[in-house]
């Protein structure tokens, strides 16, 4: 089932977008990936994907920022959005909630888990 | 990619990282920090932890766990940015370097037991905890305390609430103990998704498949809301469920199903609840705290207690009515400056290049460089002259030549932003504060040479601290400031970037100096030195002034090393030191250690390279501009100034240069320590690009010769070390191998 979903991650981290690649590819997702919220923002404005994974702290654009940005577009309203953070606390979830987000990841993840995340918001 | 190669990314950003918080610290310890410095602190340690956890380096991660939440605390204004809590987070940037370090060398993590307490203490005596992330997390994911395993040191921020069902299904005893409570029951989950959690491509479709996957059977669906046909709103939410989840599943893995329902669904667990009502109309946006406080009830036991709605529902119509943007223009404006802060901070970033790449590349260039030299050899031996082509590639190779060699080139402040954590550890073990000015920190120079400059100076920095810069009370008795001030000043001079390391400490005291000097049998009593000369006996090998030897500069490596190290890069360092007033030790260096410009001279039938950044100019003498001073010396006259003439034909070992400099061309060089010299060669020939081959590797090391290089033709031809030269020859009374024809004019 996990053939063909492709899944953008969005994180400023050269160590984060690696590890997401390498753990999101494991599990048989393909993986595109974007610096920071306008690099994303550009690059699905001429691409799909089934799926956006994003960080909350990021230069430029943020991830509440690209979150509404996306749903402000017809094309982006219903497409799965994840944040994925190390932070946790009920203010920034609301936060996202309010901007659009589908999910909330709390960093770490293991592959493993990351996978059942994705699985939870693909249609 | 494997594992290992992300780990190393991630510790090159940490590097990063900590420089970017150490920046940081530094801005709020001069008092100068605003929001967005506490925020970029903030991300560097933040991003550390957010790798660490992911890396399983738990005592990192915990470090940083408890360095964040203080940090939060001073973001939200919980906490006073006092000065002790500045060095206290100085204190801890540099346990957490520790911590990077023994991450990455696999070592055991420092002792941070202390630190964590004081942090811990900084945060609690301030009043903070506030709203803090670690505590606003706890009360959101009330699970988090059954899931910490005893091997977690973290207070369970790095489980993942929204996930945890698989290690559910592992069952760990505690968080089995709720549920079992209720004996074999099955859980009962009641739920009414609302509208929003049909809209950002959530599906209500989606809970349902994971009640099922947990092994949920559907006991009841509610169906009484459905309105007609006519009425019908597809984004609307007119179902309601009962679920009977297995209690093997555990509530904790259904509430997580929920995690981030939020305002999208109403969830209430226990057997004697309802299905809730729906939010038809205008009170579709639910309460958030309805999930939120049915968590809360599951974790008391899923005791029985309907959320009053009308107070919470009445707060979010407000919150989610209005959607978003009442709520969301503050936040707007909170990540408008924190984005230019990020921008601003990632202005010396770029992409990250493996530096064995980057060598391949200059390499290649400098081949090119030689190779278009041997081209525009051939054909000019072919009588092709003026070809345009070769003068555009020509042009072209020096721009790309140039452009290779700046990628390399990095500002010196990398080296600089390390002096502050020398500082302060130097303020902890000898009690000496001083303070640091730097100068010209964005001059750049090759990376090469940036690295090996690292050591030297740290050594130099130390020894100013502890030998030059006098205690508290010496310093205010001798009428200075408590303070002592250390100056690091870079710039770039005459083709070299000189490094000038200077405090406002005691000088050399040359009595002791020379004292010592005697007693190591490094001099003899009735020697005459000058200053300079007695400055630069603590650079003689074995050298120690320190009466006793402390742990901070008397390592037994001395300061020879240290020039060692700076001979090795090619520079020279030189003491200028007033007693009272202070020390300054200047280092001169090359740029870069790949390519020069250089003046292709000929004397006595050889080639030699003059590096051009020493050239002034070159004359061919007339008659009355030789003045000759003493037995056999001359000097030139340029403009009423004296330049001693130096034949470089004794350099070579030849007796056959031009008799008289007006036979030959006086090549007029600036050296850094020996003023103007000039240089008397047959001829000039040319004057081209060269790469420096060191003649250490291929041969041996020869003074004065600054190493070889490979011309046009495919001949080798030696460098000038013009520095090392003239400065021999002047010392020296007698010019080296002064051709006999010269000292009998």
């Amino acid at each position: 089932m996990s053939r063909n979903i492709r899944i953008l991650t969005v994180d400023d981290s050269p160590s984060m977008r690696a590890l997401l690649r390498h753990s999101l590819t494991e599990q048989g997702f393909e993986v595109e990936q974007a610096e920071d919220g306008e690099i994303a923002l550009s690059w699905l404005a001429s691409n799909e994907v089934d799926l956006v994974i994003t960080d909350i702290n990021m230069p430029n654009l943020d991830g509440f920022g690209l979150i509404e940005e996306l749903r402000s577009s017809a094309r982006h309203a219903e497409r799965p959005i994840l944040v994925l953070s190390t932070e946790s606390s009920t203010e920034k979830k609301q936060r996202a909630r309010n901007a659009g987000a589908t999910g909330w990841i709390v960093k770490p993840f293991d592959a493993e888990k990351l996978a059942v995340a994705v699985r939870r918001v693909i249609h | 990619m494997n594992l290992d190669d992300i780990q190393n990314v991630f510790f090159v950003e940490c590097e990063e990282s900590l420089e970017a918080a150490e920046a940081g610290l530094e801005t709020c310890k001069a008092g100068e920090h605003d929001t967005e410095t506490i925020n970029a602190i903030f991300r560097g340690v933040h991003s550390i932890k957010g790798g660490a956890g992911a890396f399983g380096h738990a005592p990192l991660q915990a470090f940083t766990h408890c360095f964040e939440t203080l940090l939060a605390d001073v973001r939200e204004d919980a906490v006073e940015l006092t000065p002790e809590l500045v060095d206290l987070l100085l204190h801890a940037l540099d346990c957490l370097r520790d911590h990077v370090d023994a991450a990455r060398e696999g070592r055991d993590p420092p002792n941070d037991a202390d630190l964590i307490k004081q942090l811990t203490e900084a945060q609690a005596a301030n009043g903070g905890a506030a709203g803090t992330e670690g505590d606003a997390e706890e009360s959101d994911e009330p699970t988090a305390t059954a899931e910490q395993g005893p091997d977690s040191s973290d207070d369970g921020l790095d489980l993942d609430a929204l996930l945890d069902d698989l290690d559910a299904d592992a069952g760990d005893g505690e968080s089995g103990d709720a549920a079992q409570a209720d004996a074999a029951l099955p859980i009962c989950v009641h739920l009414r998704p609302h509208a929003p959690s049909m809209i950002n491509g959530g599906d209500p479709l989606l809970w349902l498949r994971e009640l099922e996957l947990l092994g949920g059977k559907v006991a009841k669906c509610d169906t009484s809301f459905v309105p007609q046909l006519d009425d019908f709103d597809p984004a609307t939410g007119y179902l309601g469920w009962s679920f009977e989840v297995p209690v093997e599943a555990g509530e904790e893995a259904v509430t997580d199903i929920f995690d981030f329902a939020g305002d999208g669904c109403s969830l209430v667990i226990g057997e004697g609840e309802a299905i809730p009502e729906p939010q038809l109309g205008e009170g579709q946006s639910d309460a958030t705290e309805q999930s939120d406080a049915s968590a809360k009830q599951a974790d008391t036991d899923g005791e029985a207690e309907e959320p009053s709605e009308t107070d919470a529902k009445a707060e979010d119509t407000d919150k989610v009515d209005a959607p978003a943007k009442s709520a969301q223009t503050p936040v707007a404006k909170q990540a408008a400056p924190a984005n230019q802060a990020a921008r601003q901070s990632r202005e010396g970033q770029s992409i990250r290049i493996d530096l064995a790449k980057l060598d391949r590349l200059i390499d290649g260039v400098s081949e090119l460089v030689i190779a278009q030299a041997m081209l525009a050899q051939r054909l000019s031996a072919d009588d092709v002259t003026h070809c345009e082509e070769l003068t555009m590639l020509d042009g072209l190779i020096r721009d790309m030549q140039e452009r290779a060699m700046a990628i390399r080139a990095q500002p010196i402040g990398t080296v600089f932003n390390r002096i502050p954590r020398v500082l302060r550890e130097l303020a902890n073990s000898t009690g000496k504060h001083v303070k640091l000015e730097l100068v010209g920190e964005s001059t750049e120079l090759d990376k090469t040479v940036i690295e090996m400059l690292s050591e030297p100076m740290t050594h130099l920095i130390r020894n100013a601290v502890d030998h030059g810069i006098e205690s508290a009370e010496e310093r205010l008795a001798a009428g200075k400031s408590a303070d002592g001030t250390l100056l690091l000043q870079a710039e770039h001079r005459g083709g070299r970037i000189v490094i000038r390391i200077e405090d406002d400490g005691k000088g050399i005291n040359r009595e002791v100096v020379f004292a010592k000097a005697l007693e190591k049998g490094l001099v003899t009593e009735d020697q005459q030195l000058s200053d300079e000369e007695i400055d630069n006996l603590i650079f003689a090998p074995g050298f120690s002034t320190a009466q006793q030897v402390s742990n901070i500069s008397g390592r037994g490596v001395g300061m020879d090393v240290v020039r060692q190290h700076v001979k090795e890069l090619g520079g020279r360092i030189t003491i200028e030191s007033q007693p009272g007033k202070g020390t300054a030790f200047i280092l001169a260096l090359p740029l870069t250690l790949a390519i020069s410009d250089g003046m292709i001279v000929q004397v006595a039938g050889q080639s030699l390279v003059i590096p051009l950044a020493h050239v002034v100019e070159s004359l061919r003498p007339t008659a009355d501009q030789i003045k000759g001073m003493g037995t056999d010396r001359q000097m030139l006259n340029v403009r009423e100034t004296f330049v001693p003439i130096m034949p470089l034909a004794g350099f070579v070992g030849s007796g056959s240069g031009p008799a008289q400099p007006t036979d030959g061309v006086l090549v007029i060089v600036e050296t850094e320590n020996s003023g103007q010299a000039a240089l008397l060669v047959d001829e000039i020939t040319d004057q081209r690009q060269f790469v420096i081959k060191s003649l250490d590797t291929h041969y041996r090391s020869i003074e004065g010769v600054a190493g070889a290089t490979i011309l046009g033709n495919g001949q080798v031809a030696l460098i000038v070390d013009v520095d090392r030269l003239v400065q021999e020859a002047a010392s020296s009374s007698v010019m080296p191998n002064t051709p006999a024809e010269v000292v009998a004019a």
